[in-house]
């Protein structure tokens, strides 16, 4: 239902955005600009007239955005989001190419921008709410409601220095929800805080978009993206590869790229990434229950075993290894690592190469595909490889072999699919417990 | 269904017109200007033990040691005024004028976070500074009167003409705070630059020394000073011991609109830009 003078709230054509590369020519001082000129002033000009290598953070991006619609864009890091965010907002100003916005836009890019550590939490309130374009009148009419919800009432004329961070991210996230533009412009915000704070973002969030507002979210959240978003852009190299209403299977496509029509079970470290000296991963992949690598799909009824291999050049007692099993739609399944068992069970280890393999048991996942992420730890000091920072990654695609019974034979809804045990027991008939021991062995083997 | 009832349309282009000032913005924004330099004035002097005298021991204290020198030792003439009194009332407002312009020309950058993650006028960062220290010169101003009343000097009608002087020492600050933070995003050697540039600037305007002392020769050169009218008229209208010099102020405020003018084109054609540089 559209009316006749309705325009779009958001119109971006042949949206260009082109990054200078080389740091020393983007950034110089201003005595070797003039030597340079004075040295090689033909090779100046020839310069000022040649194109520049340069990056195109945006090529040629082109959407419309409908007044009150929540639309999330997705996309690895690098593929232009921030930089799509950042034109809109006016942070900076595109290379080529046009935004029509008809609306009052507030962008909420980072919270507490503008916070001056040595002002008091009410100072802050007004500096920032103006920063973020309020007026002093709107901020006086919220003053009340955005103490309350960031619940600092008591330290409200204490410096923020003074404030735990997690008290300065609670207070800036207030003045911020507060704003009430017609466009509203989030970027991950809600990666920052506890979880509860993270759910009272989300609840904000979502109460926004339910209250009509334009929204535009960015996040790497793909739930958040899933429940809030009507409609979804998926971008990849500073191009829209994807858009539309059907949210779920562009999150899907994003989480699972269907590359070359397999999806990729097996990991190599090109190079040097990840390197470290307690355990550098150099390869991850799938195989059987003989050591020969498999390939997607899978069937569900083998057992599967992932291998990873990697390197210690530092033998360090608290080094942690594992993986983490996603299902779609980025929900965590479940964390496996090698020290789940008592400590008399722990692999040992030797410096030089190592070989890790753990059993992902038959007819336990269900039919979809799956994300196996790897991590590893050194035991409550850190994070050698953290799991959602890009860590290696494989896919695990099971099809077919749900089970052997003719009565299950199609996919069944849920996260996963496992075989469980039943058993019939016939009144007046005493189940041998023989045979149900027999079983329990049989289950343990 | 409701209609909407904003037409407003705002359109983001790779290059906008020259003086494309956009004023409905700036004054969609005017309380920002305001809380910009609101926030300047109170840090500036947070956790400091002596407060906001200080913005009256700067001067002071600098009036002290150049009377010691210059009117004690060095015998400066000084127009007939004596020489802490002269010195006073160019201090006042040579030490609002840079320190303005030296926290004006690093504000940009100081800033940085304002202009990379959020959007608002930039013009208003470099602005603030010299607001904001309007409130200083207020305060050393108080001195200024004591020691009027001490040596006995009375200002005259021209008095009428200092907000007119203080405001075009406000535009001046601003306009060349303009171009030296906005050249400063890219190049930071203006940061290196700007205390040798603000020491010398001292000693190219009649701040300590009257503008006789330089000759008739070299007069006309600090006559192109925009500090140089305008100090000697701020002298002039507050001590009523001297004339005031029109065409000496006319020419001033003419050079500091046009550093002004050029300065608001210069950071608008940049600025695009910054957030990129920063």
């Amino acid at each position: 239902m559209t009316s006749r003078d309705e325009k779009p709230i958001i119109e971006v054509k042949h949206l260009f955005k082109e990054y200078k590369i080389g740091a020393d020519k983007a950034y110089k001082t201003l005595s070797e600009s003039i030597a340079n000129v004075a040295r090689h002033p033909a090779r100046t000009l020839r310069d000022l007239r040649a194109p520049k290598s340069s990056f195109r953070a945006l090529n040629d991006v082109n959407f419309e955005v409908e007044r009150g619609e929540v639309l999330g864009v997705i996309g690895r890091n690098g593929a232009g989001k921030s930089t799509l965010l950042k034109l809109l907002s006016r942070i900076t100003y595109p290379t080529n190419g046009e935004v029509i916005m008809r609306g009052r836009v507030g962008s909420l890019l980072e919270v507490g921008t503008g916070f001056h550590p040595e002002l008091t939490g009410r100072e802050n309130i007004y500096f920032n709410g103006a920063i973020l374009g309020m007026k002093k009148r709107e901020i006086d009419d919220k003053f009340n409601e955005i103490v309350k919800f960031s619940g600092v009432e008591k330290f409200l004329d204490t410096p923020v220095k003074r404030y735990s961070s997690g008290m300065q991210v609670r207070l800036a996230f207030s003045v911020a929800a507060h704003l009430e533009p017609e466009i509203l412009l989030v970027d991950e915000v809600l990666a920052v805080g506890d979880a509860e704070f993270q759910k009272k973002c989300m609840g904000k969030m979502g109460q926004v978009a339910s209250e009509g507002r334009t929204v535009l979210f960015v996040s790497h959240n793909m739930s958040a993206i899933e429940r809030l978003c009507k409609c979804c852009i998926l971008l990849e190299k500073g191009t829209i590869v994807q858009e539309g209403p059907d949210v779920s299977q562009i999150v899907k496509e994003y989480l699972f790229p269907q590359g070359e029509g397999i999806l990729s079970s097996y990991w190599v470290n090109e190079g040097s990434e990840f390197q470290n000296p307690w355990f550098k991963p150099n390869k991850m992949l799938i195989i059987d229950s003989f050591g020969n690598p498999l390939s997607n799909p899978i069937p569900n009824n083998q057992d599967i075993w992932l291998q990873i291999e990697g390197s210690i050049d530092n033998l360090d007692p608290a080094v942690d290894i594992g993986y983490v099993m996603y299902s779609e739609g980025d929900t965590t399944l479940y964390w496996s690592g090698l020290k789940d068992h008592r400590e008399s069970q722990w692999p040992t280890f030797s410096q030089g190469d190592v070989i890790l393999r753990t059993k992902i048991p038959k007819r336990f996942l269900n039919e979809g595909v799956y994300k196996i992420e790897l991590y590893s730890s050194l035991y409550q000091r850190m994070w050698i490889v953290e799991p959602g920072k890009y860590s290696p990654s494989l896919n695990l695609h099971i099809q077919g072999g749900l089970s052997d019974s003719p009565y299950w034979v199609e996919k069944r809804d849920g996260v996963i699919a496992p075989l469980m045990e039943w058993k019939g027991i016939m009144k007046g008939q005493r189940s041998g417990s023989g045979q149900y021991g027999h079983d329990h062995a049989g289950l343990k083997r | 269904m409701t209609k909407h009832n904003s037409d407003f349309e705002l359109i983001i282009r790779p290059k906008y017109g020259l003086l494309d000032l956009n004023w409905k913005e700036l004054k969609e924004y005017h309380e920002l200007l305001y809380f910009l330099a609101l926030r300047e004035l109170k840090i500036r002097y947070k956790q400091t033990a002596m407060g906001a005298s200080w913005a009256v021991l700067q001067p002071l204290f600098t009036m002290i040691i150049f009377s010691l020198i210059f009117g004690g030792l060095a015998q400066m003439p000084s127009e007939g005024v004596p020489y802490p009194l002269f010195s006073y009332s160019g201090l006042l407002l040579w030490i609002y004028f840079q320190n303005a312009l030296t926290l004006s020309g690093n504000s940009l950058v100081e800033n940085h976070l304002l202009l990379s993650k959020v959007y608002l006028p930039k013009l208003f960062i470099p602005t603030a500074p010299g607001l904001a220290g309007l409130v200083d010169y207020a305060i050393a101003m108080v001195i200024l009167a004591a020691m009027m009343v001490y040596y006995q000097f009375m200002p005259t009608a021209t008095i009428i003409l200092l907000p007119v002087i203080v405001f075009l020492t406000l535009l001046l600050v601003a306009g060349m705070g303009y171009w030296l933070s906005s050249i400063c995003v890219k190049y930071r050697d203006v940061k290196f630059v700007l205390p040798f540039f603000v020491q010398i600037l001292m000693f190219a305007s009649p701040v300590i020394y009257p503008l006789s002392i330089v000759g008739e020769n070299l007069e006309w050169l600090l006559s192109l000073n925009p500090l140089t009218g305008l100090l000697n008229a701020h002298r002039a209208v507050l001590l009523g011991h001297a004339p005031v010099d029109y065409p000496g102020l006319a020419m001033s405020a003419a050079i500091t609109l046009l550093i002004f003018i050029s300065g608001i084109v210069y950071l608008r054609q940049t600025e695009k830009y910054f957030a990129d540089l920063v």
